[in-house]
């Protein structure tokens, strides 16, 4: 009795976790980035594999339990032994991580093995407890210097720039939102005042850390124009939990008078 | 090795007067019991902490008196703030990780039954055992000691990450003492860890009675053997990081902190460290980690199941204990999968992702030799094979989430999320936490000289069971949803829809955490009114059931064992005893 009871609930589990997962009752939201589909891809390829080991396992758990409980039959072994199961593991098993990891590795290059598009819009930004900025060249295409000592929340020098003696800076726009144009490749370099952070967009399928000391570039290409998150998922102190700013995706036209209005009120 | 030794074994008189027994003992029975006892106090502590962080998160405005009275600046009024409630969540992670799921399966049990398992009177080094019991409590006051004093416990997670954790209390609060007395608690388990494997390791090898070749090693004896040598390694790294890290917190010294930072406007005085160095040091530990929490649980779980099926498990003890050694040995090279997004070479994380994706192979393998050892056998339904049935399952659910986290491209969405806290619960949390229960309601008997209530014990166990799939099935597939882990708030626009999803968890976790007074019930009842223990309750065939139930002070009453048999001689019901001269049954 106990052992039947164990193995339906098991397939109750099961049969409701699968549900869970088929009906995409908590999944990802619609991507919007260029290489997203490839890691769409690779999740729903990893589910598969995973999802057909998990339901296997527990029903054939489920089953044996409901089988074999009780005194009354006589002992088996399963035919063959333990070498079926080790081949099974190694073979099946080992063909499914070898292709997971060949197929993967072309979503991870994507994002990662490719150089940025040399065409592509610089944007530097920083994260600090609990803010993120944003810093475009301005007209010059070049970013000023930073020099960390310089850097005064007070008078809004949050990237530390010398605007007094470094013609390179006097033009940079920085900013509180992340404004790009749609379907052109971005570039963003990623670097901490403090401790670590994270940038986080769903919708982009990027998360990257922000390491202090490091500046870590990372490159992509928005295909929707939207307004989405950016959150911090690294944890940086008590204010992580409310670590955000904002990432619209504009049309070129909008995004050039985003820049623009930018630029005036520096 | 084939030649065991008896000229080891370690003597020392029986003790005499109440500290002596009790307290400051060298018996390594005495030992198990308290380290047993330390883990169950942290678990109880652990799980009001995650009770009060479930609460906060579901229902944030809701006052918890306790908590005020804790610490009226963490929690005004009862109500917690983010910081509060980062501190207690970074306090849950240690006091579980460490006090108890490293604490219980391997120091616990393996204390008590590791010497009677090999024949011996006791462990290697007694007094080194001692000592290595009370440096883990010392290590657990320090722990405890953050809740009380002014500026609370650290708040950077059980990871503390640098500089967070390494810049002091310029980083804001929670920074402040409390993070020096957890690197300090930290470096005290280290130290013990690393005494208490040494003495797993020496005892195993040299104390083994006559006949007893490792190849008749019973299977938790192997898994507690296995898991020495992986925290000798691990937790020798794990060491210094935690001095390193004092030292940049109070020598002014700079390993994890780069130049150029800056806290409320001032740039502070470090320059030259690598944050990254922190994040490969601590996961060249914590990887092995996880497998040090779970490599005890295979070891419990596969020598109970052979009792309670009674037979064999497939392949003997030789496919589950390479499985067990293949796993620990690949876990030191699996741990940059924690640091995929980190900003480490993306190159190096293909390095990293294929030996994490081979590793659930031997990970397979046992799970395959335990659900496809109950294939035609004869299965008792009592409540240690419950757990271990239980275990098996879980492992299951958590270990497929593996795939997903192995690989740079799927875990560059998944990475922080609570998809990984719903995995490691499952995987490290839960399985070892339902191995170490196995093992709680198996060995009672013998340590305690008396049954457990087979009632309360399945009672326990059902609504554990249901409940842990609630809470974290529910935490596991919410990651899809992009729920960011560590958020004190649910207050971005994706994470609002998840509060229900975070209510439902918070119910189940409230309900399975009350389930665990039964256990506590059944365990305080038992100890002094459960049915008297037979020597041999379960049939079972290894050494500590040769022996009286609780054992002597030297295990076997002066008697020289000598064993002929491994230890699965199952044949329904038939069973050969490891020193039985008898004919084998099981032919293994």
């Amino acid at each position: 009795m106990v052992g039947k009871v164990f193995a339906v609930v098991v397939i109750l589990i099961t049969l409701v976790t699968a549900y869970c997962v088929i009906a995409h009752v908590w999944w990802m939201p619609v991507d919007i980035s260029v290489h997203g589909p490839k890691i769409d891809h690779q999740i729903e390829e990893t589910m598969l594999a995973a999802g057909v080991l998990f339901v296997a396992g527990q029903i054939v758990l489920a089953a044996f339990v409901f089988l074999y409980g009780g005194a009354r039959n006589k002992l088996r072994q399963i035919p063959g032994g333990a070498k079926p199961l080790v081949i099974f593991a190694f073979v099946i098993v080992g063909a499914e991580v070898l292709a997971l990891s060949a197929i993967g590795s072309k979503a991870w290059g994507a994002v990662y093995f490719e150089a940025p598009d040399p065409g592509s819009i610089h944007i530097d930004v920083q994260a600090g407890q609990f803010a993120y900025y944003f810093r475009y060249p301005g007209p010059d295409g070049t970013f000023g210097a930073l020099h960390p000592e310089l850097i005064n929340e007070g008078t809004s020098n949050f990237f530390g720039l010398d605007t007094d003696h470094d013609p390179d800076a006097k033009d940079d726009i920085v900013t509180a939102e992340l404004a790009i144009p749609v379907n052109k490749p971005i570039l963003l370099t990623l670097h901490s005042k403090d401790v670590g952070h994270s940038f986080d967009v769903r919708e982009l399928r990027v998360q990257q850390d922000f390491v202090p000391g490091l500046v870590i570039p990372i490159h992509f290409t928005a295909t929707q124009t939207g307004r989405y998150e950016i959150v911090c998922t690294q944890l940086c102190g008590l204010g992580h939990y409310n670590m955000k700013a904002y990432l619209s995706v504009l049309s070129q036209a909008d995004y050039d008078e985003w820049l623009k209005k930018q630029a005036a009120m520096q | 090795m084939a030649q065991t030794s008896v000229r080891a074994v370690a003597h020392h008189a029986p003790p005499q007067g109440f500290v002596r027994k009790y307290i400051f003992s060298v018996d390594h029975k005495v030992i198990g019991i308290q380290y047993l006892t330390l883990s169950l106090v942290a678990a109880f502590v652990g799980m009001a902490l995650s009770w009060a962080m479930r609460v906060h998160l579901a229902w944030p405005d809701v006052r918890i008196p306790l908590l005020g009275w804790l610490s009226p600046a963490g929690a005004p009024g009862g109500v917690m703030t983010p910081e509060y409630y980062l501190s207690l969540m970074t306090m849950h992670g240690t006091i579980m990780a460490f006090f108890v799921l490293t604490a219980a399966p391997f120091a616990g049990f393996g204390n008590f039954m590791l010497p009677i398992h090999v024949g011996a009177a006791d462990m290697a080094f007694p007094r080194l055992n001692m000592s290595s019991f009370w440096v883990t409590f010392v290590g657990f006051l320090l722990a405890c000691a953050t809740f009380f004093i002014p500026d609370g416990p650290p708040l950077s997670g059980w990871t503390a990450y640098a500089p967070l954790s390494a810049v002091g209390p310029v980083a804001g609060p929670g920074q402040g003492w409390g993070q020096n007395l957890w690197g300090l608690s930290i470096a005290m388990f280290c130290i013990a860890s690393l005494l208490g494997a040494l003495n797993f390791i020496v005892t195993t090898l040299d104390l083994r009675t006559k006949g007893l070749k490792l190849s008749r090693l019973p299977l938790a004896t192997w898994g507690w053997f296995i898991d020495a040598w992986v925290s000798l390694l691990a937790f020798a790294v794990l060491l210094p990081t935690c001095l390193l890290l004092v030292l940049d917190r109070l020598g002014g010294t700079s390993f994890f902190i780069p130049g150029g930072l800056v806290f409320n406007d001032q740039l502070q005085p470090h320059s030259g460290g690598s944050p990254l160095l922190f994040q490969h040091l601590f996961w060249f530990f914590g990887h092995p980690e996880v497998y040090i929490i779970i490599l005890p649980a295979f070891g419990i779980v596969s020598h109970i199941m052979p009792t309670f099926i009674r037979k064999p498990l497939v392949g003997g003890w030789k496919v589950i204990t390479f499985s067990e050694i293949a796993v620990g040995t690949l876990s030191f090279v699996v741990w940059g999968h924690h640091m995929f997004v980190s900003g480490m070479s993306p190159y190096m994380a293909m390095v990293f992702s294929v030996p994490t994706l081979f590793i659930t192979i031997p990970s397979i393998i046992a799970v395959l030799v335990w659900v496809f050892s109950l294939y035609g056998a004869n299965i008792r339904f009592a409540t240690p094979l419950l757990y271990s049935l239980g275990f098996i399952s879980l492992f299951i659910s958590g270990g497929i989430g593996g795939f997903f986290l192995a690989q740079p491209s799927t875990d560059s969405y998944l990475h922080a999320t609570s998809f990984v806290v719903g995995h490691f619960h499952f995987t490290m949390g839960l399985s070892a936490i339902f191995a170490t229960f196995a093992g709680f309601y198996y060995w009672f008997p013998k340590m305690f000289g008396r049954m457990m209530n087979e009632k309360l014990g399945k009672l326990h166990f059902w609504i554990t069971f249901v409940g842990v799939y609630c809470i974290f099935m529910t935490m596991q597939l919410t990651g899809f949803a992009g729920a960011v882990r560590r958020y004190s708030a649910l207050v971005d626009d994706f994470m609002i829809p998840l509060i229900p999803a975070n209510r439902f968890m918070t119910v189940a976790a409230l309900l399975t955490g009350a389930a665990q007074f039964i256990f506590l019930y059944n365990a305080i009842w038992s100890r002094f009114k459960g049915r008297k223990a037979p020597d041999n309750p379960w049939g079972a065939t290894t050494l500590e059931w040769d022996t009286t139930s609780p054992p002597p002070f030297d295990n076997f009453g002066g008697r020289q064992l000598t064993v002929y048999h491994g230890p699965m001689e199952y044949d329904g019901e038939a069973s050969v005893m490891q020193t039985s001269p008898e004919a084998s049954v099981a032919g293994t």
